[in-house]
């Protein structure tokens, strides 16, 4: 592949995927606050106050992390993918300035008043902020992932003078795998921020074990992981058929499928083998695939050959999807675990907290390699079927590339290192260290 | 009368950019002051900006959002030619982004890291800001004496923020750092005006489309108009920080330097929209050559006119909640 694409796609991938990890954590996690600030307004229990205090600290630094890398994105698609505007800018366009107006507005104002109001706003009128700022987190995905189906599915679209325009918004926005896509990354940041709840809390709870603030706040996050990890399950197979009718190919990649045939085996492992188009040291299960995606043992699956050449690279979505499936495996698992060994309130035994507080993160490795199967799947695409991605790459040279993605890089390891060490310091040192609420605050409906 | 759409959005983007350089350009600003504060007074300036720094930036992304919208050619030759300068700024404000909030749950020398990365972070975001400025009304040129020339207009910007930084101080603050503030906005300003004045003398040895706006008689009359309102406006904001400084004073109005400040920058922005107009890209591009298709247009501009005013509602609420003199902690 040329080095000048090849740079381009580097730099926008590390772009994003580091940006997408914290807005994954923020979606789910403003969902927790509101739920802990009417528990905080109905009980006047000072622990609660200080559970929502040291929450929203997390959520604020989450947060500033999500909305300085996003700064980075708006600047990318003019700098780096010049082609891309060019041909569906009327499309792209609107949506990404709909996700501003709609909803960067809302969520940074109203974090404002979340964070540093709880002493000049009334209760209710704080409650109504917090929950301003999770409806603007979850409206921003809303935009976002209809961009993001759009270039995967696209409809709704006209072709006028090489330039696409929108025949009909609510087609362009409805497309066929917004509703699928959408609601798997809904609930991917569910789980996410419940896995960071309860991983945190878990940490406490092993410094502490007598915290029952960071006990309640563990057994909320594993009841939210229990409920909504085999509903992803559910979700993912109906994504999984539609990305089928859609974009067969990418299926193909993802099971490494090389050949058109009937009663296609399931994959459990294996090494794609590009070069030759076959799997090294595979291990399958016979007819599985064709049963598990058209429902019928004989059921015709058609292989990568049948898309040659626009097909995506095999391994990384073999792998990639393994990855999502396995930690999601694990995540379900794990919060059923925790749910059972914390019925009760009791206190779960040492070796599920250290599980807990070691898949604090999880929901980062899962999400980023479904988007890697998502969005390496697309390729060559960038609109899938209209646009290559190798024709809207910019004419930036190798050298500022160069420059710039080190420059990236070396600022997103240090954020990074930085973010992780101090949020799972302020975990442990517990919610009662976080800064006491003024009194007035815990009653319901006083106005301070 | 059909609508001319892409005036609209040049106008809309320019609104949205004027208010991004005004807002966060107080905030940088007392970011760049930080190092010449004491520790106590560094947690003062932190809150008086505190619940608004987020939203303010956000200005920032509708501007380049109605940029790509609008005008997606230009979008990629502005941006595609200010390639490094913007990698740089965007790495200046992650910085000073995340090291806001870090340095609040930091102590000891965590916290001089991360107020160094605060302070650093807003000047580089600033300079990088001024720097893309001067590229940009020069149309990119190359040569040694552009490159000076965005230089200062890096300069110049810089001083623009502490200006405005330090009369947002003024208002919000009390006592020391106020006094202190006075003498940094009379220093912000001495920069301006050092930047406007080599910036004005520059302009039309850079650029002969400026130099036949601003220099043919009989338009160049009425023009005169927006450097002698400045000048006016600069001496206000000197005579009003004196007498905010001098303890014995009664006549103080506290508000007064910032609204100074604003109106410095609302006409330097209006000199610089009528230098460039219709242009979007100097000399090159004008709005109408870039515009998106109308489709797309009629689509954001109705979303904006339903959005804008709810936008401005909740940001003048939050500024109502959080009216007054700035408070000791952050969360306090």
């Amino acid at each position: 592949m040329d080095d000048a694409l090849q740079l381009a796609r580097t730099q926008f991938g590390l772009n994003i995927a580091f940006h997408i990890m914290f807005p994954t954590i923020t979606i789910g996690l403003a969902w927790f606050l509101v739920y802990f600030r009417i528990k905080l307004m109905r009980s006047g229990d000072a622990a609660w106050g200080a559970t929502y205090q040291m929450w929203t600290k997390v959520f604020a630094l989450t947060f500033a992390m999500g909305v300085v890398s996003g700064i980075t994105m708006s600047f990318q698609f003019g700098t780096n993918w010049p082609g891309y505007m060019k041909t569906v800018g009327n499309i792209a366009g609107p949506l990404l300035a709909y996700e501003v107006l709609t909803a960067f507005f809302l969520e940074a104002t109203f974090l404002g008043v979340m964070l540093f109001g709880m002493k000049r706003v009334s209760a209710r009128l704080h409650l109504t902020s917090t929950i301003l700022v999770a409806a603007g987190t979850s409206l921003s995905a809303f935009w976002i992932l209809a961009l993001n189906s759009w270039m995967q599915t696209p409809t709704g679209h006209i072709m006028q003078d090489g330039v696409l325009i929108a025949g009909d918004w609510l087609e362009v926005i409805f497309n066929p795998s917004f509703p699928y896509r959408f609601t798997h990354m809904m609930l991917a940041c569910g789980l996410t921020a419940a896995f960071v709840v309860s991983g945190l809390s878990a940490w406490r709870l092993l410094r502490a074990p007598k915290d029952t603030g960071a006990l309640g706040t563990l057994r909320i996050g594993v009841l939210v992981a229990a409920v909504l990890a085999p509903l992803q399950i559910v979700v993912g197979d109906l994504h999984g058929l539609n990305t089928l009718k859609h974009q067969p190919a990418k299926i193909a990649a993802i099971e490494a499928i090389w050949k058109t045939e009937k009663g296609a085996p399931l994959v459990l492992f294996a090494i794609p083998n590009e070069k030759e188009q076959r799997n090294d040291y595979a291990i399958e299960i016979p007819k599985l695939a064709s049963l598990i995606l058209t429902h019928d043992i004989e059921g015709e699956i058609k292989g990568l050959e049948a898309f040659a050449p626009d097909t995506p690279a095999v391994k990384p979505l073999f792998f990639a999807f393994r990855i999502m499936v396995g930690i999601g495996t694990a995540m379900l698992l794990l919060a059923w675990a925790a749910v059972w060994c914390s019925r009760n309130k009791a206190l779960p035994p040492r070796w599920l907290l250290w599980g807990l507080a070691g898949f604090t993160f999880s929901g980062w490795i899962a999400t980023l390699s479904g988007w890697i199967v998502t969005e390496m799947g697309r390729q060559p695409w960038l609109v899938t079927g209209i646009l290559r991605t190798a024709d809207a790459v910019g004419p930036i040279s190798e050298a500022a590339m160069g420059a710039s993605l080190t420059a990236y890089a070396a600022t997103y390891a240090a954020m990074l290192a930085a973010y992780m060490v101090v949020i799972t310091h302020m975990a442990g040192k517990g919610a009662q260290a976080a800064k006491p609420l003024a009194e007035g605050m815990q009653a319901p409906g006083k106005i301070a | 009368m059909p609508l001319d759409l892409p005036l609209i959005f040049a106008v809309l983007m320019g609104v949205a950019m004027l208010a991004y350089v005004v807002l966060d350009g107080y905030d940088l600003g007392v970011g760049m002051l930080m190092p010449a504060a004491s520790e106590e007074q560094q947690g003062y300036m932190v809150s008086s900006i505190g619940p608004f720094w987020d939203a303010n930036e956000t200005w920032l992304v509708l501007g380049i959002g109605l940029l790509l919208v609008a005008f997606p050619v230009a979008h990629g030759i502005v941006l595609g030619a200010l390639y490094l300068p913007v990698v740089a700024m965007l790495i200046g404000l992650m910085l000073r982004g995340v090291a806001f909030e870090f340095r609040v749950k930091a102590d000891g020398w965590h916290r001089e890291l991360w107020n160094g990365m605060f302070w650093g972070g807003s000047f580089l975001a600033s300079a990088s800001q001024g720097f893309m400025l001067g590229r940009y009304i020069t149309g990119f040129e190359t040569g040694f004496g552009y490159v000076l020339f965005a230089l200062l207009v890096a300069g110049g910007l810089c001083g623009g923020y502490v200006l405005l930084g330090a009369t947002w101080l003024i208002m919000r603050t009390e006592g020391d750092l106020q006094k202190k503030s006075c003498a940094w906005a009379r220093w912000g300003l001495g920069w301006v005006a050092l930047g406007v004045a080599l910036v004005s003398a520059a302009t039309p040895l850079a650029s002969d489309t400026m130099r036949h706006k601003w220099f043919d008689f009989p338009g160049t009359l009425p023009l005169l108009v927006l450097p002698l309102a400045s000048i006016a406006a600069g001496i206000w904001v000197w005579r009003e920080t004196g007498r905010i400084g001098n303890a014995a004073s009664t006549a103080r109005r506290d508000w007064a330097p910032f609204a100074g400040a604003v109106i410095i920058f609302v006409l330097a922005f209006a000199g610089l929209a009528y230098s460039l107009f219709p242009y979007v890209v100097m000399d090159r591009l004008t709005i109408w050559d870039a515009a998106a298709h109308p489709s797309s247009l009629k689509v954001v501009l109705a979303g904006a006119a339903l959005v804008l005013p709810f936008i401005v509602i909740y940001t003048a609420f939050s500024y109502r909640v959080f009216r007054g003199k700035a408070r000791a902690g952050l969360y306090d």
